[in-house]
């Protein structure tokens, strides 16, 4: 029964271009028709054991490799990355940027096509695994047109149609809202279930893909595996918050409210945990907790008034829009996939010109306004910062808008120092930008924005793709931004934690304009807009209901509480 | 996203349904004749045929407008310099000369008329065609009629996905070129053309290294799919060749023997109503 399906065997890999082993010494066996969750902090080589298995990892990225990885009863050395594909389907993280085929349908076939598989037969199989996933309606459609969760189970399709016995995902939820997240995970239990295949899974949002249950967890940290347990053991254990892995929220509950995990039953799920006595204990915690406190509003900064926008014709994004940010807000605009939070922040900036409505910051009319002059008021920073930097050193990159404007250069050199220095950056001035990490990179392009002095800033997703580590730094850093230096925030977001967490206040975005502005975690108490704005109940939510407790305030206090004892690192 | 020059346009007419590789031959093979021949009578009738099929095809003006335009300026500029460099070929080439004014090195003849003519129906008899295939062809089996042309599949699949991606990339240059406008490069028409230059080169360097990545990304996905394996593939959107596809292959023969034959009847590749 236990055959082993997937075997590292003293695996050491380091790729051409680093000076040290990603991989070191990792053994591990996967047996056939078990379901593997590897977890680990950015860069702990999470990605890069996955790589190993689908052979992509020596066939085509270089490195030096050492041990064996049989995938398969096969030497991945020794086979190809074709090969090995008909026995792993692997799903890559973002599916819009792996689709190949103009149609759903080609997409789904592309692996059948390179075979050179018969047309009639490509399109029974086609159809049968459409039918599998329910996609048979959009088969004709562009996949680039599909929903998230469609894009999703396009991209499945493409890997279940060679009946392999191995499927890999990549960091699954990466790009999806979290309903779609959560649909997502139910969907590749299903399929476990039903296909009976091996499936592994690589994400560092440990309590999403939980949700489901997961036979053994692989942690990875600097490229070694330190642990190969149960989900349970792990979740007993003390390891995650030691390696920047962020444990389920319900557990930081029940630790907030002095329990010992140690001796909880149940830990895996919040419909399950189980400790003596932990309806009264949670209730006797929250009631000695303070109450939330509202947070005050400061006076209007920015005023929209029916607003009215669309791309076309047929499709009206917004349609009479009313919004009002207040000097010192921390704002969190959320939303299902598409509803136009992206165009919203591209109207304040003057990227896009609206149809009809007003805009006023501080007391001026926008449209008076060109796109330079409005980002010395609101600074907005894009999702992906290899989209905004230029310049190849740092401190170039950051002071370009002030060259651009003919700012002195006694000037520009102290606002540049400052900005660096209030985005953490100053020891690194004169570093090229090539060497810096992603997060790091986003904070350049945040500095580079700081040195306009704006009063607002706007983030499209600034933690996407990070861990919770280089999380929490970030927004650390935009928290002392906008309370130390009074700077009014947005974040347009699909993380439930960061609105809970960061913000003052929410925007719900639906298709009629704003469905709900509130405090956030009263948000995640609304069912009908968690449903509308795709999003999801968090744990916090759900163990507040299991046991009678008043989910608002028990979400703030855990919150709360959470932040205080973390607050000093 | 429809500003792109030349987009294949979905659509459900007679052409729209014909094979790629069907479509292909024929515009190959009647643009090689009809750039072969300077029978007037026989280019000028195959530039009706391909504005009846443009009709026929449903294809707007608006679609077109652009590549037209820019067609009819470089076809206009290559008639000009081809009377300035050599006013009087006409006139070696037909044998006759019918002076219409003019005197020494500039003389207009109605032989060089003529003959301009004749030149400037072949850049106006090709550009229909392509347009026609590529509009009514979607880019799939564009790439699928171009392997089965025998053209490596690899390299068809490469130019289909190019083609696919054009709309993209434009519209991640909007949103980089916005940013860099944002930050306070004048990219507009207000600024001066080679301040606008040093800032389309800004945008440039983010633009290629975003496209670096996805091309790395999409060029992994692919190779997981198996893409490259083997010398032959199959395609989903494959059609057999059906009734009207023979039709028009026949059609496209017929034209070509057309052309052929009337090299017979001219006695060369000219036809020469002076004489």
């Amino acid at each position: 029964m236990a055959e082993p399906i997937i075997q590292f065997d003293h695996v050491t890999f380091q790729y051409d271009s680093q000076a040290e082993p990603t991989l070191q010494d990792v053994s591990l066996t996967i047996t056939r028709g078990e379901k593997v969750l590897i977890v680990g902090p950015s860069g702990s080589g999470k990605s890069t054991l996955g790589n190993l298995i689908n052979g992509l990892i020596p066939h085509a990225i270089p490195g030096k490799l050492t041990g064996k990885v049989t995938v398969c009863g096969q030497d991945v050395a020794a086979s190809s990355v074709f090969d090995l594909s008909q026995h792993v389907g692997t799903v890559l993280q973002d599916p819009d940027s792996q689709f190949v085929g103009l149609t759903t349908a080609e997409d789904i076939a592309f692996a059948l096509e390179n075979d050179g598989t018969a047309v009639a037969a490509m399109h029974e199989r086609v159809a049968a695994v459409a039918a599998t996933l329910g996609i048979k309606g959009q088969l004709a459609q562009s996949p680039q047109d599909l929903s998230g969760g469609q894009k999703q189970r396009t991209a499945m399709a493409g890997v279940l149609i060679d009946n392999g016995q191995v499927l890999l995902f990549d960091e699954p939820l990466a790009a999806l809202d979290p309903a779609t997240g959560k649909s997502s995970i139910e969907l590749i239990a299903d399929l476990h279930h039903r296909l009976g295949v091996t499936v592994v899974i690589i994400e560092h949002r440990l309590e999403d893909v939980l949700t489901q249950p997961v036979d053994r967890v692989l942690v990875i940290d600097n490229g070694r595996l330190i642990a190969d347990v149960t989900p349970a053991e792990l979740l007993h254990g003390t390891l995650l918050p030691q390696i920047g892995v962020r444990s389920p929220l319900y557990l930081q509950a029940l630790t907030a409210a002095g329990i010992d995990l140690a001796q909880v039953k149940g830990i895996e799920s919040v419909t399950t945990v189980a400790a003596p006595n932990l309806a009264q204990r949670l209730a006797e915690w929250s009631a000695a907790e303070a109450r939330p406190t509202k947070p005050a509003a400061g006076e209007p900064l920015l005023r929209v008034q029916g607003l009215r926008f669309g791309y076309d014709k047929q499709t009206q994004i917004f349609d009479g829009l009313d919004l009002t940010i207040n000097r010192g807000d921390m704002v969190a605009l959320v939303g299902r996939n598409g509803v136009g939070k992206t165009t919203l922040s591209q109207l304040l900036v003057g990227f896009e010109q609206p149809q009809a409505g007003t805009m006023t910051f501080a007391g001026t009319d926008l449209a008076s306004l060109s796109i330079k002059e409005r980002a010395d008021r609101i600074g907005y920073i894009m999702q992906d910062p290899n989209q905004m930097i230029s310049k190849n050193l740092i401190r170039d990159e950051v002071g370009l808008g002030l060259d651009l404007r003919g700012v002195a250069a006694a000037e520009r050199d102290a606002r540049v120092d400052e900005a660096l220095r209030i985005c953490g950056l100053y020891e690194f001035r004169h570093w090229p930008i090539s060497a810096l990490s992603f997060g790091q990179k986003k904070r350049v392009t945040i500095a580079a924005i700081l040195v306009l002095r704006p009063e607002m800033l706007i983030l499209d997703e600034p933690t996407a793709g990070q861990d919770w580590r280089h999380y929490t730094q970030m927004m650390r850093f935009l928290e002392r931004l906008n309370r130390k230096h009074g700077m009014t925030i947005m974040l347009i977001t699909h993380d439930m934690h960061l609105m809970l967490e960061y913000a003052n206040r929410t925007v719900v975005l639906g298709d009629r304009g704003i469905l709900l502005d509130a405090q956030p975690a009263s948000v995640l108490s609304d069912t009908a807009v968690i449903k509308a704005a795709s999003l999801a109940e968090t744990s916090l939510y759900q163990l507040a209901k299991r046991f009678g407790l008043d989910p608002y305030r028990f979400t703030s206090q855990v919150i709360a509480h959470e932040r205080r004892v973390t607050g000093d690192e | 996203m429809n500003n792109t020059l030349f987009g294949f346009a979905a659509g459900d007419t007679w052409l729209h349904r014909l094979s790629g590789a069907t479509k292909l031959l024929a515009f190959i093979g009647i643009s090689l004749i009809a750039m072969a021949s300077y029978d007037t009578r026989f280019t000028a009738a195959i530039v009706v045929m391909s504005l009846v099929l443009f009709k026929m095809a449903h294809i707007h003006w608006r679609q077109i407008r652009l590549v037209v335009k820019l067609i009819l300026v470089f076809s206009l500029l290559n008639l000009l310099t081809v009377y300035l460099f050599s006013p009087e070929y006409g006139v070696s080439l037909y044998g006759t000369r019918h002076l219409l004014a003019g005197s020494g090195y500039f003389t207009l003849t109605q032989e060089q008329l003529f003959y301009e003519l004749n030149l400037a129906l072949k850049y106006v008899v090709t550009v229909p065609l392509a347009l026609l295939f590529l509009i009514t062809t979607n880019p799939s089996e564009f790439a699928a009629s171009l392997n089965k042309l025998h053209l490596s599949y690899k390299i068809s699949y490469a130019v289909a996905l190019s083609l696919r991606y054009i709309p993209d990339i434009q519209h991640v240059y909007h949103q980089i070129s916005q940013s860099q406008q944002a930050r306070g490069y004048e990219l507009s028409k207000k600024a001066g053309p080679l301040h606008r230059l040093r800032g389309a080169a800004q945008v440039l360097m983010p633009l290629i290294f975003s496209s670096l990545d996805r091309i790395e990304t999409i060029s992994q996905a692919m190779e997981l799919r198996r893409f490259g394996r083997d010398k032959h593939r199959s395609w989903y959107m494959d059609r057999p060749f059906g009734a009207a596809d023979w039709a028009v292959i026949a059609g496209t023969g017929v034209i070509i023997a057309i052309g052929l034959s009337l090299f017979a009847v001219n006695g060369g590749r000219f036809f020469n109503p002076f004489r």
